[in-house]
């Protein structure tokens, strides 16, 4: 199987092109693209971490280590494309336009966060696993069934692939031929359980074979190839081809959750000595170094603005209004039924000191 | 005469960790299935060095398949084990509720007794603890409301013990609900070895003859709160920890609601359908003649369970249950 559904890696770890295809499109002006959105995600990443250290945001799940496949594939989408992410992909939602406030309301514990930006197809994290998986198939489904041009991206971890869902969503999408990407982000454990333990499948990319629709399996490291297969699978999906399940394989440096401690199953020294060898980040300042595009100068003024950008959604965190009840009562139903009047009701008279 | 017992000062989690390892030295039949309950010892660590005293043939991390996981541990329970499976939270049992309510609650109906399923399923349940959607619910009466299946919700490290080894030892399929508020928050002396607390039987925890007050796993804290303030005021409340949530200790609520004819429930799911509405038909197809005042129901709201910054609002409070005794008190 690893034959058949080969690892596409388009620049090795020494940041070399191993594959001549996307020369001609891999242009400075992209690979900076690139590079910004990485160094964004990052910043953005550790900033939560710090945040939750602090107590000034929940639990949070962070996602170092995958940034590359999350920004190749957000920036592989078109602006009406549909995003549905999981709780550890605010790097693909960020990168597709979501606002960095409601991210970090949503890991403060406020329904706001979950609200996209205007116009943004941007779909509130799952949490529960494999869950959206039907939701991206039927959203690409009604794209199609309006005759647009428009695709749909799902994002889901490794551990998915064993829940249900995930297996009813790949085969409506291949039975309707729906325009769904399908992008399995493979960090090679779901909390402490290591791949080996989740399937006996050399490759998730095989789990395509059965619903007849295209697999592939890409360094998910590799921003390149992450992003030209993304692109190539959406044309495809655009002209009426079907899904296409993308394996990306990658790592996760850190803890599942803040609440997790990964050295009880793992060893954590490898996890770190990973990051000399594969990190995407360094792996495209290699490929900027080889080309001569790496600019220190530039690269901190990237650093200075994103820094800048995250700060200023923090202080916009740190003075939203405080939770507002009528949030919880009044989005329950379009028009609140009797119980939840009366409930509302007699909380806000409590809350006034008057008993219902 | 009663012999002196070894104890130990335990949390509720560690209680838990204490039966489960009880029942696997007790019985060969016990096995675990879950999520990250191996190496990892659960998310909560409620199976926390298990693995390494009974290995991984009888402590098993599953694929990340709830449904799977839950079938397939009924399909051990109906070949001879006594499967044990954490849901790593309540609010993840979903995809399992199939398997549960077409298979495990009526598989003894269906064969007259042929095949049983005698599988516990444990899941930590509740909000309160800052932790991220869906993480927070406490849908237990979406199981009540199950024929076939009995529905244990411990408040204390001792009940949690023997609660679940009676629910281990029990013949039918048990949902065991653990409050992850009350995991870590109090300490207790739990006997070691094998003790049973029963099935079906609350626990009077006050006793007095105002009021009586009724609440289970992470309200009992919160009502006992409330008790205490308002024994200040000269209210004496009896305060009731149902800890077995189907069958309803009828005999128990009976015998409280008939001395005292006032009545408040504390129920940190959302109010409709919820177990308060069950424990409000005994009251009335047993005592309705007793009652001084309308029963006051202290519940969550008909919302999903909110986001974390919402949930102190949502949850009742000690304060919100104190205003609902001294109503139905100067009623």
């Amino acid at each position: 199987m690893e034959n058949q559904f080969p690892l596409i890696q388009v620049m090795d770890n020494e940041g070399n092109l191993v594959s001549n295809e996307y020369r001609n499109e891999i242009t400075k002006e992209l690979v900076l693209s690139f590079y910004r959105h990485l160094i964004r995600t990052r910043v953005f990443d550790r900033k939560c971490v710090s945040l939750q250290r602090q107590g000034r945001i929940g639990t949070y799940a962070p996602f170092e280590g995958q940034e590359a496949s999350q920004v190749g594939s957000a920036l592989a989408l078109n602006e009406n494309d549909w995003m549905f992410p999981t709780y550890r992909d605010h790097g693909a939602s960020m990168t597709f336009g979501h606002s960095l406030l409601n991210i970090l309301l949503f890991w403060n514990g406020r329904n706001e966060g979950c609200v996209p930006p205007e116009g943004k197809k941007i779909l509130p994290p799952s949490v529960p696993i494999a869950t959206q998986i039907p939701h991206a198939a039927g959203a690409a489904f009604a794209e199609k069934k309006k005759g647009t041009q428009n695709a749909a991206i799902v994002y889901f971890g490794d551990g998915a692939t064993s829940e249900g869902d995930f297996h009813e969503g790949l085969n409506f999408a291949s039975v309707f031929h729906a325009p769904v990407i399908f992008f399995n982000q493979n960090n090679q454990y779901a909390i402490s359980v290591p791949i080996s333990r989740q399937m006996k499948s050399k490759t998730i990319a095989q789990k395509a074979l059965a619903y007849d629709i295209d697999g592939v399996r890409v360094d998910g490291n590799d921003i390149f190839a992450v992003y030209f297969e993304t692109k190539k699978a959406l044309e495809r999906a655009r002209k009426g081809e079907g899904p296409t399940l993308i394996e990306a394989v990658t790592w996760r440096y850190g803890a599942h959750t803040t609440a997790d401690d990964p050295t009880k199953y793992r060893d954590q020294e490898e996890s770190n000595k990973k990051r000399e060898q594969i990190d995407p980040i360094l792996r495209l300042e290699r490929f900027m170094k080889n080309e001569g595009w790496f600019d220190e100068g530039w690269v901190n003024k990237v650093k200075e603005e994103v820094t800048k950008e995250i700060d200023q959604a923090v202080l916009e965190l740190d003075n939203y209004p405080n939770a507002d009840m009528d949030n919880v009562f009044n989005h329950v139903f379009a028009e609140p039924t009797w119980t939840i009047e009366h409930q509302s009701k007699a909380y806000f008279a409590w809350k006034r000191g008057e008993m219902a | 005469m009663t012999t002196a017992l070894k104890t130990n000062t335990l949390t509720l989690v560690q209680a838990v960790n204490d039966g489960l390892k009880t029942m696997l030295q007790e019985n060969e039949s016990v096995i675990l299935l879950g999520e990250d309950i191996g190496k990892n010892g659960g998310v909560f660590r409620a199976t926390d060095g298990l693995v390494d005293e009974f290995g991984e043939d009888r402590v098993i991390d599953t694929p990340l398949s709830e449904a799977g996981f839950t079938g397939a541990a009924i399909g051990m329970a109906i070949n001879g084990f006594r499967p044990v499976i954490e849901i790593q939270f309540l609010g993840f049992i979903y995809p399992a509720f199939e398997q549960i309510m077409t298979h495990a609650t009526r598989m003894r109906s269906r064969t007259l007794g042929h095949f049983t399923v005698p599988m516990v399923i444990r899941a930590p349940y509740g909000a309160g603890v800052r932790a991220p959607e869906i993480h927070c619910d406490s849908t237990e009466a979406l199981f009540t409301h199950m024929p076939g299946i009995k529905v244990v919700c411990p408040s204390s490290p001792y009940d949690a013990k023997g609660l679940l080894i009676a629910a281990i030892e029990d013949p039918d399929p048990v949902l065991f609900l653990e409050p992850m508020r009350c995991y870590r928050s109090v300490r207790e002396d739990v006997p070691e070895g094998k003790y049973t607390v029963e099935i079906g039987k609350g626990k009077r925890l006050y006793e007095g003859d105002d009021v009586t007050v009724i609440a289970w796993g992470a309200m009992v804290p919160v009502a006992m709160k409330a008790v205490e303030e308002a024994k200040k005021k000269g209210i004496q409340a009896d305060l009731i920890d149902l800890r077995t949530l189907y069958p309803l200790d009828k005999d128990l609520i009976a015998e409280s609601v008939q001395k005292t004819g006032r009545t408040v429930i504390v129920q940190e799911a959302h109010m409709t359908g919820g177990v308060a509405n069950d424990i409000l038909a005994v009251i009335n197809d047993t005592s309705f003649l007793y009652q001084k005042a309308p029963v006051e129901r202290v519940t969550g709201f008909d919302s999903p369970v909110p986001f974390f910054s919402y949930e102190d609002e949502y949850l009742p409070s000690p304060e919100r249950v104190l205003a609902a005794i001294e109503k139905v008190v100067k009623f």
